[in-house]
């Protein structure tokens, strides 16, 4: 393994550590297919990036950023309840990504791969892992009392609306972090399975949070490995390895 | 002596459908106050809004000294989350920076077992997950507790346990407590002072002068409008 591989293993592994503590707030918030809109919201961003052969985050970020306003001036400005706002821009950004992705990259864009990576890539990556891990585990507990209920923490002395605003920078990023190795259409599943599987086993917060944390990473370290040793596409298998392991789990009869 | 909670001429309204019209009371420590009405009356608007949680007209001002605690209606809170009540008290303790001991003398106070701290809090009993609540009001030692319908969907036993612990913890720590109930068997048994609430005062003061026949008639006899949400106005204008 040259260590332009070793670093892009390392990237996944970083981002699946994020996205494993993310999914579970992203679950006890209900907002687990948000993943998926955000993420077919950045492919347009993630393909012109790739066609102007610039770093593909960053077409990624102004592409979200250019959703999320899209969404909030057709709110103001229609009717139109907002999970068909997101429903439009999601159909809309999907097939506009398809359209100016460069026919060679669309399946990368699309299902990720497991590209070398440079050390400054890598860097940024892991910096980025860590503020949300970082995020995440500073405000766990504001996180889980506004979900039990909001006008508790508010008399608590949490902010829950710049809390809220915090998160879903938050959630922008894990979506950033795994789009490169996963795709738009695969990386809302490192959210949504790992939190699951591990929602099975356990009643505590610290738990789940750990036990998610593990799935995701093993998923990744795993799935890479099954993925190099048989030739399969990388993003594809470490998701139906996590989506293997969720079945399993239903099996396991909680207490 | 100056009132420990004093409200003047407190309006609140959403949209253009005013919900509480021009409330005025006081209230001194350690006494207890019970806000009862019908349903839609305004009275968990009223209790919200002396939170600090809905925009209002008119003023209302705690005594500098208040700490307040709040209990909610159980139905207001989120069960399902994978959390078990030692991690529910331990979110307020660290955000409120307490201590762990705290915790552990706020479950006893309740009268809760200890080995409750590790159940989920989607398995407490409907009279457990009450006395959770209120465990988690009195932690960080409030002096005002303020309480939305403390009996609601309990059996006559566990609402006993709650009027007992309530009282004990006025007693004992000279608490003062606002509670609202549209169920008029809390007056009784909790309340010095009565404020009945059909969006306006219909009565205020000591439940015996307070609370007539007429009064009574009053607030639960005569139609009042049913209260609809700015939000459930816009989608049936729509619908």
């Amino acid at each position: 393994m040259s260590p332009q591989e070793m670093y892009a293993l390392a990237l996944a592994l970083s981002a699946a550590f994020a996205a494993g503590l993310m999914g579970c707030f992203a679950l006890m918030k209900k907002m687990t297919l948000a993943g998926d809109v955000m993420s077919h919201i950045a492919l347009p961003g993630l393909g012109l990036a790739l066609l102007w052969n610039i770093q593909p985050v960053i077409g990624a970020i102004v592409s979200l950023g250019i959703g999320a306003v899209l969404i909030w001036k057709i709110e103001q400005k229609t009717d139109l309840p907002t999970e068909t706002t997101i429903g439009v821009m999601f159909s809309a950004a999907l097939a506009i990504g398809a359209l100016v992705t460069p026919s060679e990259d669309i399946i990368t864009a699309l299902f990720g791969g497991a590209n070398p990576v440079s050390l400054q890539t890598l860097l940024l990556y892991v910096a980025l892992s860590a503020l949300v891990v970082i995020f995440l585990w500073v405000e766990r507990n504001r996180l889980v009392l506004s979900l039990f209920n909001a006008d508790l923490a508010i008399v608590t002395g949490v902010n829950v609306s710049r809390l809220n605003l915090m998160y879903l920078i938050a959630f922008a990023s894990t979506l950033i972090l795994g789009l490169r190795f996963l795709g738009a259409l695969l990386v809302g599943a490192l959210i949504i399975v790992p939190a699951a599987v591990s929602r099975q086993f356990t009643h505590t917060l610290p738990n789940f949070l750990a036990g998610s944390a593990l799935v995701s990473l093993l998923s990744v370290s795993i799935g890479y490995a099954l993925a190099s040793a048989f030739g399969l596409q990388t993003g594809p298998t470490v998701i139906a390895l996590a989506a293997s392991v969720f079945f399993l789990s239903l099996f396991k009869k909680k207490k | 002596m100056n009132a420990f909670l004093s409200v003047q001429d407190l309006s609140v309204s959403f949209g253009k459908l005013r919900v509480i019209n021009n409330v005025s009371f006081e209230l001194n420590r350690g006494e207890s106050l019970a806000i009862i009405g019908p349903n839609g009356s305004g009275k968990t608007v009223l209790l919200k809004t002396l939170l600090g949680l809905t925009e209002h007209a008119g003023s209302f001002f705690w005594s500098p000294d208040a700490r307040l605690g709040y209990v909610p209606q159980k139905i207001d809170a989120d069960r399902h989350l994978p959390i078990n009540l030692q991690n529910l008290l331990e979110a307020k303790a660290s955000i409120q920076h307490l201590k762990r001991a705290d915790i552990l003398s706020t479950v006893k106070t309740v009268g809760l077992p200890q080995e409750t701290l590790r159940t989920p809090i989607g398995h407490l009993s409907g009279g457990q997950f009450q006395k959770a609540l209120i465990a988690f009001a009195l932690l960080g030692n409030p002096n005002v507790i303020l309480f939305d319908e403390p009996t609601a969907s309990l059996d006559e036993l566990s609402e006993e346990h709650i009027y007992e612990l309530l009282n004990e913890l006025r007693r004992e720590r000279g608490l003062t407590v606002i509670l609202v109930s549209h169920d008029l068997s809390i007056v009784p048994e909790m309340a010095d002072k009565i404020l009945c609430l059909n969006k306006s005062t219909v009565c205020f003061g000591p439940p015996e002068e307070a609370l007539t026949e007429e009064v009574f008639a009053k607030l639960y006899s005569e139609p009042h409008k049913v209260f609809h949400h700015p939000s459930e106005h816009h989608h049936r204008h729509h619908a």
